[in-house]
């Protein structure tokens, strides 16, 4: 992947000539714009970035963006993601998909490309709902929760996006809310920056079928409050005063105040994203009060293309054939005359 | 049991059919596939078909778990691997039992008389010991003590266990087979050297063991030992034996050096198509990325990310993975991007029979889409022709940028045949149809006069970026469109595409009679038996019967209507219950088709055949 100089681009240069379409208010448009200023900042070539999505009201999203990209089907993105990166190494590959698009339908391969670990990129819109087929519930909706496909109440226990991602083997997990553009764009270039597969959870509100799934996290008022935002190497503080921290009792967070009995900066946990041990990342995941935003795992790990590399290097050196007829014409041939 | 009579010796043969069968355990794959090659190194004309358990290792002795590796060498040309046997090899009563309505009525059966236990007479349902209750009288039956003779021959062998021991007793029989027809046992002696490098206590104890056969054969005077096939007149050329499966690897290797692209193999194992898979991982030296996959639908979908990113992409499968297949297969028409996929068929529906042949996938191959989606569909005919057609699988779509399905079946993919070595550089060129650098006024869906394909515009092209989906796409553009005329005008080019492929495929041929009363019609992995069948037909004097056997499904060959129409009626011959035969009623009406169809697991035989073609001759 060539970088640029000097940010030639901004964001105006990654969006399409396509009307957007998603419904007034939706977070989607918060990340469209998110990823258009992260990229010019990344300083990739458009036409080496390409954007693949599966399908739902996410999904939608190469289409308006100036850049390679395919709408392709229900819940497969991450293969067809794997494929292109597989073909061209050098190319900047992001898949884009919905919480029922990668973990409904398309389980089998979120799992996966997080398990072999290529240099992507999934930004997963999680909206705890079926926007695109108008209601029903998803493999993130609560117990309980009513919609168009359980009008008594959801009875299937959700995923927790991130502890399935950690589960899975995932190399980085990010989580942003849907209304914080600054913080998206920012774990949007780290991101890229990771070499292995990023995952990057967004919480997303959905206006129409699932309006305030996450305000108690969100909403400006309380968000600071409530929202640990992690930075590698650094205390985890938060609070509107910047006077709660978080400390570890027994497999515990605890919720402390600076200041109050005895409690200062150097008690607190000090977020280690790069551990191989995921124990703490998993913890912090799973965190409902602070809930935990930022980059909560980034484990430097070797690449499934560095791995596929190294061996293809290993075989040509230890090979003798340099085209196909060396290798039909090998072995035990015989000549009739 | 007969005895060998005078005249049964010292024989020039034209051809030879032999059987080997034992325990899925016993090695029968191998000691088949040594004959064969043995066989062709020597000149033969060869063809084999192996028949197998779903298996690995059925419970010893079992009826059902019988592995069976048929050879059919000739100093004639050899179409298939033969239907009555010349020789049966049997080393249990298993095998003995499932095997012995093949053989020639007075041919030669050998056994392995010790495996011949109360115990496995059992699991054989024998009642009766065959070998003393008279009723292998009309065979020349030569018992063997195999597994003592095998033990003597390796009493003074250091570090052998005593089962290592008894599985070399396939080499005995090899051994003794290799001594009737005059073989040299220094192929598979190399074999030995090269596949036991490290073990040399192993090189060591089968190479005893094929000798102590070999010697016993010689030493046994009930076997005659002058039966011997004259090598086959065959086209001047350097030859290799070749499995169908393989061929079909060899001939996108092919495909990839000669269009300049590099190779994606996305799959998952199924059988009878995972050889493929195997065969391609070890080419890396050719730039073939060969991905296993966690499913048969990531298997189609990374291909389709990395044809979208510029490399000649194929995914391999069998029928159950076809209908996995079928929702991506239906993006990758619509986005009109190049992708080759090969379903090697086996017994259905379902899990069905997955060791065993059939043609029954060609319907879910045509039409096994939603949406009217129609895709370009050829089939190989025979092992090493798997080859061209997997090589023309490749040029078709890299051309024609809409996908390919490429069938084969268990029955060639399986068996093996003597390949005359084609040279790369002796291959048709094909051009990919990669556009090279922005033009403002290019579009995506803007397409070739004569072949209405677009233009390949890859990632990392300079201003060429754009967007392609499932969702119906402008004519032009290809940004999305709901428009009905567009969608009517889509759906017209999708189609006219398939056919103008027409325009470059080759035109149906037909062999043994140019017009007639019978025209024999067949399609894929049958063309070997249907010829040994007209070639019969022909020998005993039959006239005004044709062959036309059909590579190319969708779209048929131009001719096709004028070749049909100089018979009187058509005798379509497939192993499913007439898939072909409706595809050809739906497009030619007027023909008068009649149907042979066989649903068992196993290829057609010669003789049911030639039964069938002189039954609607008259």
């Amino acid at each position: 992947m060539e970088t640029t100089t000097n940010n030639k681009y901004t964001f105006k240069d990654f969006a399409s000539d396509q009307e957007v379409r998603w419904c007034p208010g939706c977070d989607d448009y918060v990340i469209l714009r998110a990823v258009q200023k992260a990229l010019p900042e990344i300083g990739v070539k458009k036409e080496d970035v390409v954007f693949i999505s599966g399908i739902g009201c996410s999904s939608r999203f190469p289409y308006y963006m100036d850049t390679y990209g395919m709408h392709s089907i229900h819940g497969r993105a991450p293969a067809i993601a794997s494929g292109v990166k597989l073909a061209n190494p050098e190319l900047s590959v992001w898949v884009i998909t919905g919480d029922g698009d990668s973990m409904a339908i398309g389980g089998n391969h979120f799992i996966h490309v997080l398990r072999r670990n290529l240099d992507l990129n999934v930004i997963l819109f999680n909206n705890e709902i079926y926007g695109l087929t108008k209601g029903q519930f998803s493999p993130t909706s609560l117990v309980g929760q009513k919609t168009k496909s359980s009008p008594f109440g959801n009875t299937q226990p959700p995923f927790h996006p991130g502890q399935l991602a950690i589960g899975a083997q995932a190399r980085f997990f990010a989580r942003v809310g849907g209304n914080t553009p600054k913080e998206m764009s920012q774990v949007f270039i780290e991101a890229e920056k990771f070499k292995g597969t990023s995952l990057i959870e967004v919480l997303q509100n959905c206006p129409i079928f699932n309006d305030g799934c996450f305000s108690k996290y969100t909403d400006k008022a309380v968000r600071e409050d409530m929202q640990l935002f992690v930075e590698h190497g650094k205390p985890m503080i938060f609070g509107k005063e910047k006077n709660k921290g978080v400390v570890l009792n027994g497999l515990k967070l605890e919720v402390v105040t600076l200041g109050e009995n005895g409690i200062t900066e150097a008690d607190l946990l000090v977020h280690d994203a790069e551990s191989q041990d995921p124990t703490l990342h998993l913890i912090l995941a799973r965190s409902e009060y602070p809930l935990v935003t930022g980059i909560i795992r980034s484990f430097p790990d070797v690449t499934f293309e560095e791995r596929v590399n190294a061996l293809v290097e290993e075989v040509k050196a230890n090979s003798s054939f340099t085209k196909t007829d060396d290798l039909f014409f090998s072995g035990e041939t015989y000549e009739v005359n | 049991m007969i005895e060998a009579k005078e005249e049964q010796k010292k024989q020039i043969l034209e051809q030879v059919v032999v059987r080997f069968a034992g325990d899925s355990g016993d090695g029968m794959q191998l000691t088949g596939s040594q004959f064969s090659d043995t066989s062709a190194m020597f000149g033969n004309d060869v063809a084999t078909f192996p028949n197998y358990p779903a298996e690995i290792r059925a419970p010893q002795g079992s009826l059902y778990g019988v592995s069976g590796f048929q050879v059919h060498i000739g100093s004639v040309e050899i179409s298939t691997p033969g239907d009555d046997l010349d020789l049966l090899v049997a080393m249990n009563p298993a095998g003995l039992k499932t095997n012995l309505k093949a053989v020639k009525p007075g041919h030669m059966v050998i056994v392995d008389s010790d495996a011949f236990t109360k115990k496995n007479l059992e699991k054989a349902k024998y009642e009766s010991n065959p070998l003393e209750d008279g009723s292998l009288e009309n065979y020349l039956v030569i018992e063997v003590s195999m597994t003592s003779l095998t033990k003597e021959a390796l009493k003074d062998v250091q570090g052998l266990d005593n089962k290592s021991i008894i599985r070399s007793k396939n080499m005995f029989a090899l051994g003794m087979v290799y001594w009737m027809y005059n073989r040299s046992k220094e192929h598979t002696i190399d074999f030995f050297n090269k596949k036991f490098k490290t073990k040399p206590e192993l090189i060591e104890s089968n190479t005893k063991v094929l000798n102590a056969g070999y010697f016993y054969a010689e030493t046994l005077e009930l076997i005659p030992n002058d039966y011997t096939v004259a090598p086959a007149k065959m086209p001047a050329g350097t030859y290799r034996i070749i499995m169908g499966n393989t061929a079909t690897a060899w001939g996108f290797l092919a495909a990839a050096e000669k269009s300049g692209l590099n190779l994606f193999l996305g799959s998952y194992p199924i059988t009878p198509a995972s050889d493929i898979l195997h065969e391609l991982v070890k080419h890396k030296h050719f730039g073939v990325t060969a991905l296993q996959a966690e499913d048969e639908i990531a298997g189609i979908s990374s291909a389709i990310g990395a044809s979208f990113a510029g490399d000649l992409a194929i995914t391999t499968t069998s029928g159950p993975g076809l209908a996995l297949k079928g929702e991506a297969l239906g993006l990758a028409l619509m986005l009109e991007l190049p992708l080759v996929v090969v379903d090697v068929q086996r017994g259905g529906p379902s899990t069905g029979l997955p060791t065993k042949t059939e043609q029954s996938d060609l319907l879910q191959a045509m039409f096994g889409r939603n949406g009217e989606s129609p895709v370009i569909l050829i089939a190989a005919s025979t092992p090493a022709n798997c080859f061209n057609y997997a090589y023309e699988a490749a040029k078709l779509t890299l051309e024609h940028m809409t996908p390919v399905i490429l069938l084969t079946d268990g029955y060639i993919a399986n068996g093996s045949a003597p390949w005359k070595i084609q040279s790369v550089d002796d291959m048709p060129e094909i051009k990919p149809l990669i556009v090279k650098e922005g033009n403002p006024d290019w579009q995506p869906y803007d397409r070739d006069k004569e072949t209405l394909a677009r233009e390949w515009a890859i990632p990392g092209t300079p201003g060429l970026e754009h967007r392609v989906g499932g969702l119906e796409k402008d004519k032009l553009s290809g940004q999305v469109s709901y428009d009905p005329d567009n969608h009517q005008t889509m759906t017209d080019i999708r189609a006219e595409k398939i056919k103008r492929v027409q325009n470059y495929i080759p035109e149906l041929q037909t062999e043994f009679a140019q017009e007639g009363d019978v025209l024999v019609v067949g399609w894929g992995g049958t063309y070997g038996n249907l010829y040994a069948a007209l070639k019969d037909l022909k020998q005993s004097g039959a006239k005004g019967v044709g062959l036309a056997h059909f590579n190319h499904i969708n779209p048929l060959p131009k001719n096709t209507a004028e070749v049909f129409g100089r018979f009187k009626k058509l005798l379509v011959c497939e192993l499913n219950t007439g898939q072909f035969a409706s595809i050809l009623k739906m497009q030619f009406p007027q023909t008068r088709i009649e149907q042979f169809n066989k649903i068992e697991g196993l290829p057609f035989g010669t003789s049911e055949l030639v039964k069938k073609i002189n039954d609607v001759i008259e």
